[in-house]
């Protein structure tokens, strides 16, 4: 599996996220500055790291997707190409258009930082097939601005079409509200696009792929990309 | 723009006592310009020359094998083995976010990181410690939330993990807040930056963020008492920016890979002035600049302001000359201003030219070498009224009181809006004994603690500074860590008040006992006088932050137990009762002495709590501290979900058994068949200890008397119900 | 009865928003901006106050809320 981590000034979580699909597919991530024009050849995903690109100024997400790579990772996706945004990498890829609806200050007003329940919605897709027959997930969140909103038709449309990948639950999987740390539309945690290889999240699975970090749950988002991307 | 006359009215204005400006005269032999006057007030006051503590500080230990660099740099760098070095310091941001909270706190960190990346770490770990007045006092809502959105907002942004830290609330804080924020950092050991320039004729490069107002005259207010006149001070409010300080971490990393640098130097208070002489002063240089070529953003800038400008995010470098392309182009990938604005030069000179107007020509090593220094006389501080009377108490009850004030309750509410794990190496998170964070993926991890107790150290200040480092030792010991070395942060109030400086000379002196005993060397360290507000000072509160080395992950201790786990406590129970958390918060009484600190007793404890743990004897432990074996068995069950049957003491009261506060103490849990053989072990190590009772059930059971483990939970998670929202 | 309330940096009070957004505009091919400095507009929808009143009723509020005069400027319309 040959993986990309596009790195925009502000972004944090980058040597995380590449540190983790070299843990699970033993092969180092390439670093994109986001002054490049074009991708590396032959990859087969591409990745927005966490953080604060450009300082979250204006809206979160809003300056880095006007980056010059931004343009080949949009002709990448749209060429079937598998694209993981995570957290402030969700933002860019919804200010970027390839993923719908929008993310708005939490609810509560403050930054959140714990491990949250995660109910996978759909094992189809390359991101998510690991989990077999669903389940939970332990994963956690660190955001200010998390709460995902999409309008009505497009929030059943995205239900219609299991594009939902997460949900935020209890431990049991039960989504209730007491379980939405942010105030997301339907306890929406990740979604995907329609061809189902482009996936937005908030919760920080290259966090939690590690049993001496308290929990490797979030690995599985990178086995699942494994073996989809896995030659027949 | 015509510049005001200097004479004896504007130096006093500036913070400059008479003496000190006669000493002024006498060194230059002239009226100082302007400009020179700025330079002077931002070299000599408090903040920057510590001349009421210097005498003191000097006492401190700072010496052992692990220490690669003690205090004087931008940070302390201690070995931890494998050619790697840990980079750290602490820094208070009080007055600032007394202010502007978020800002002011915000800045703090932004100050402590550009001290930890000056050195060449990339910073992976930062704490704090808070100081708030009574959460009954209108202002401390406002403060306390302001202070940590700021921290969390900064130190999100920037991309370190915040793990850690304290927070506490007395009213003797209600006009003085204190944000002592702390930043670690992990560099190679050969190749650490410092301060001192060498070479004539090198080109001095400022870096980062452009130069504003901001904070003109702020080092100097920072060492002012506050007064009524504080609206008047609000403008020289800096504001951060960790978009710009992210950025300027990964540019200077990368242009110090390129060996292009030979010094830096963080721009923090009084900028331009102090970094610039640092350079110079300690590589026997002078310095020229020429004000013309700093970036500025905002127009008609004086050499005054420039000079005593704070604007945050900002460097200044001396570089090897053929580098200076490589270098521009790096900054210029980051969007970063890049500026070559002066050199050095052979004279011991600090010549400061802007447009060919020579605005300043001093004596360089006379700036810092010269500068005013106090034995500013001490008395040692009354003892406190002694203790009357020891209440009758139901323990589990008092418990419960306890554990849901403020002051002792949990502080998810304050780390949650810290991001804590980014990184991906923060193995023991927030809310334990330490925190532990591994070092770039492991095996290796190091363990970070902050402790002081500001109520010790008012009733017995050597006892209490002792204390400081005890407990900071104990929470690392508690958490399977070798303590390695310590920074300090010494938050007092006016140092002219004999009795104010009777509190810092005992503290400090049962610091430097106690880091010597403890073998954990002041690396770095700061210190922040006159906080009072109208003559009423804060509690004496050196805020002590130790660094400790765990191999691998398998060294650290747990804090939860197992079922069935037997709890012994380990250390003397004399049943100290003064100036306990039980009294303080229950019975609104601070009296009677601190708890006597025994440094030998303390040091076999944790060396044996450690060696219990490296036998495989126990599943887990905790140190005592405030609120005693009570607070620490409650926190035990919390951790672990398990409730816990404590038996009384025959010789002691329920207050003293359960709530005294002896120092040295630990509760470890042994699973029940290796209760022989550690039983053995700590009779070998000659180490008091008491079989006191076991984990087990749902429920907390003190002598007899009961509560919930749930209703425990409850009360210790909405203590700080009130300041969230 | 309305007014809109401008909450704006003092000048001289670093903008870093707009510093970031400055840059973005001229990254993206508009050339010629010099500066830029975000601020905030709050509408408030008001009763009961004496319109006479009402621009020192709001100023009040900027004082003691809306505006954070140690970094924050504000000018106050009653529409």
């Amino acid at each position: 599996m040959k993986t990309a981590v596009i790195v925009f000034p502000g972004s944090n979580c980058d040597r995380d996220l590449a540190r983790a699909f070299e843990r699970v597919s033993g092969r180092p991530s390439t670093m994109v500055w986001h002054k490049e024009t074009a991708l590396p050849s032959g990859l087969d995903v591409v990745a927005l790291p966490g953080g604060f690109s450009f300082g979250d100024y204006l809206r979160c997400g809003a300056i880095a997707a006007r980056s010059p790579i931004m343009r080949a990772v949009a002709e990448f996706a749209q060429g079937g190409g598998h694209v993981l945004g995570i957290c402030n990498g969700f933002q860019v890829l919804l200010e970027t258009g390839l993923l719908p609806g929008a993310l708005l200050r939490n609810a509560g007003l403050n930054f959140v930082c714990r491990d949250v329940h995660l109910n996978v919605e759909t094992t189809d897709s390359p991101f998510t097939n690991a989990w077999h027959n669903g389940g939970v997930a332990r994963i956690p969140v660190a955001h200010h601005d998390g709460n995902y909103l999409v309008d009505d038709s497009l929030l059943d449309r995205l239900h219609g079409e299991s594009r939902v990948a997460f949900t935020y639950c209890d431990a049991l999987g039960n989504v209730t509200d007491e379980a939405n740390p942010n105030g997301s539309v339907s306890n929406i945690a990740g979604v995907l696009s329609p061809n189902r290889r482009v996936l937005g999240m908030m919760p920080h699975p290259e966090r939690l792929c590690d049993p001496a970090l308290g929990g490797s749950d979030g690995a599985k988002v990178f086995e699942s990309l494994l073996g989809a991307l896995a030659p027949a | 723009m015509t510049e005001p006359e200097v004479n004896p009215a504007l130096a006093a204005e500036h913070g400059l006592k008479p003496d000190e400006y006669q000493r002024i005269l006498d060194l230059i032999g002239r009226v100082p310009t302007f400009t020179e006057l700025g330079i002077f007030s931002a070299m000599w006051n408090e903040h920057c020359s510590y001349k009421s503590s210097k005498k003191w500080l000097r006492t401190l230990p700072t010496k052992g094998p692990q220490v690669i660099c003690g205090p004087g740099e931008n940070a302390g760098v201690v070995d931890i083995g494998d050619g790697q070095a840990v980079v750290f310091k602490m820094e208070s941001h009080n007055h600032p976010s007394y202010i502007e909270p978020y800002q002011g706190a915000a800045t703090g960190v932004g100050g402590i990181l550009r001290d930890v990346f000056t050195m060449g770490a990339r910073p992976i770990a930062a704490l704090n410690s808070l100081s708030f007045g009574s959460p009954r006092h209108p202002r401390t809502k406002a403060l306390i939330s302001g202070v940590v959105r700021g921290i969390g907002g900064y130190g999100n942004a920037f991309g370190v993990p915040t793990v850690g830290g304290e927070l506490r609330f007395h009213s003797a804080y209600d006009g003085n807040c204190l944000v002592n924020a702390f930043a670690a950092g992990i560099a190679d050991a050969d190749k650490i930056f410092y301060s001192a320039a060498s070479g004539v004729g090198m080109p001095v490069v400022y870096l980062g963020a452009k130069t504003g107002r901001d904070g003109v005259g702020g080092a100097t207010m920072a060492s002012a008492e506050f007064d009524d006149t504080i609206e008047e001070k609000r403008p020289t409010v800096q504001v951060g920016d960790p978009f710009t300080e992210k950025r300027l971490l990964e540019a200077c990393l990368e242009l110090m890979e390129t060996g292009a640098v030979i010094s830096i130097q963080d721009m923090g208070a009084a900028g331009l002035t102090c970094s610039a002489v640092e350079m110079g002063d300690k590589g026997d240089l002078g310095v020229r600049l020429d004000l013309e070529r700093v970036p500025v953003r905002e127009e008609r800038m004086t050499a005054y302001e420039m000079m005593l400008s704070e604007s945050q995010e900002r460097m200044l470098m001396v570089l090897r000359p053929e580098k200076e392309a490589v270098a521009r182009a790096i900054f210029e990938k980051w969007d970063l201003d890049f500026a070559i604005v002066g050199e050095t030069i052979a004279q011991d000179r600090f010549l400061v030219m802007l447009n060919g107007e020579v605005k300043a020509d001093l004596p360089l090593k006379a700036l810092s070498g010269t500068a005013p220094e106090y034995d500013r006389p001490w008395v040692e501080p009354a003892a406190p009224p002694p203790l009357t009377d020891i209440p009758e108490i139901d323990p589990s009850t008092a418990l419960l009181a306890v554990m849901g004030n403020p002051n002792y309750c949990s502080r998810a509410w304050v780390w949650e809006q810290y991001d804590h794990m980014v990184l991906a190496d923060t193995v023991v998170r927030p809310g334990q004994d330490a925190a532990v964070v591994r070092v770039n993926g492991g095996p290796k991890a190091l363990a970070f603690t902050s402790d002081v107790t500001p109520r010790y150290c008012k009733a017995n200040p050597v006892e209490g500074g002792k204390q400081a480092v005890a407990e900071a030792y104990r929470n690392l010991c508690a958490t399977g860590a070798t303590p390695l070395a310590t920074t300090d942060n010494l938050n007092f109030g006016n140092p002219e008040k004999p009795e104010i400086m009777g509190q810092f000379v005992g503290c400090v002196k049962g610091i430097g006992e106690a880091c010597l005993a403890l073998d954990m060397p002041i690396v770095s360290g700061n210190v922040s006088l006159y906080n009072e507000t109208d003559g009423t000072a804060i509690l004496p509160t050196p805020t002590i932050c130790a660094v400790g080395l765990l191999p691998d992950l398998d060294a650290i201790i747990p804090t939860a137990p197992q079922e069935g786990d037997v709890a012994i406590l380990i250390g003397e129970t004399t049943g100290h009762l003064g100036q306990s958390a039980l009294m303080a918060e229950l019975y609104k009484a601070e009296e009677g002495d601190a708890p006597p600190v025994d440094l030998e007793a303390e040091r076999k404890a944790g060396e044996l709590v450690r060696a219990l743990h490296a036998a495989g004897l126990i599943t887990a432990a905790h140190d005592l501290s405030d609120g005693g074996l009570a607070v620490a068995a409650g926190e035990m069950a919390l951790a672990a979900n398990i409730g816990v049957i404590l038996a009384d003491n025959d010789l002691l009261t329920a207050a003293e058994w359960f709530f005294g506060e002896d120092q040295g103490r630990y509760l470890i849990s042994v699973p029940a068949e290796r209760l022989r053989e550690t039983m053995s072990q700590i009779l070998d190590a000659e180490v008091p200890c008491t079989h006191v009772g076991h984990f087990t059930g749902h429920r907390l059971d003190f002598a007899g008397r009961a509560i919930d483990l749930a209703d425990l939970r409850a009360a210790h998670a909405g203590g700080l119900a009130a300041f969230a929202g | 009865m309305h007014a809109r309330v401008h909450i704006t940096l003092k000048p001289g009070v670093l903008d870093p928003q707009g510093e970031a957004v400055r840059h973005a505009l001229g990254a993206i091919g508009f050339n010629g901006v010099n500066g830029v400095r975000q601020g905030k507009v709050i509408d408030l929808d008001l009763h009961g106050i004496e319109p006479a009143q009402a621009e020192e009723q709001v100023r009040q509020m900027c004082e003691k809320l809306l505006a954070n005069t140690v970094i924050e400027n504000y000018t106050v319309e009653i529409l």
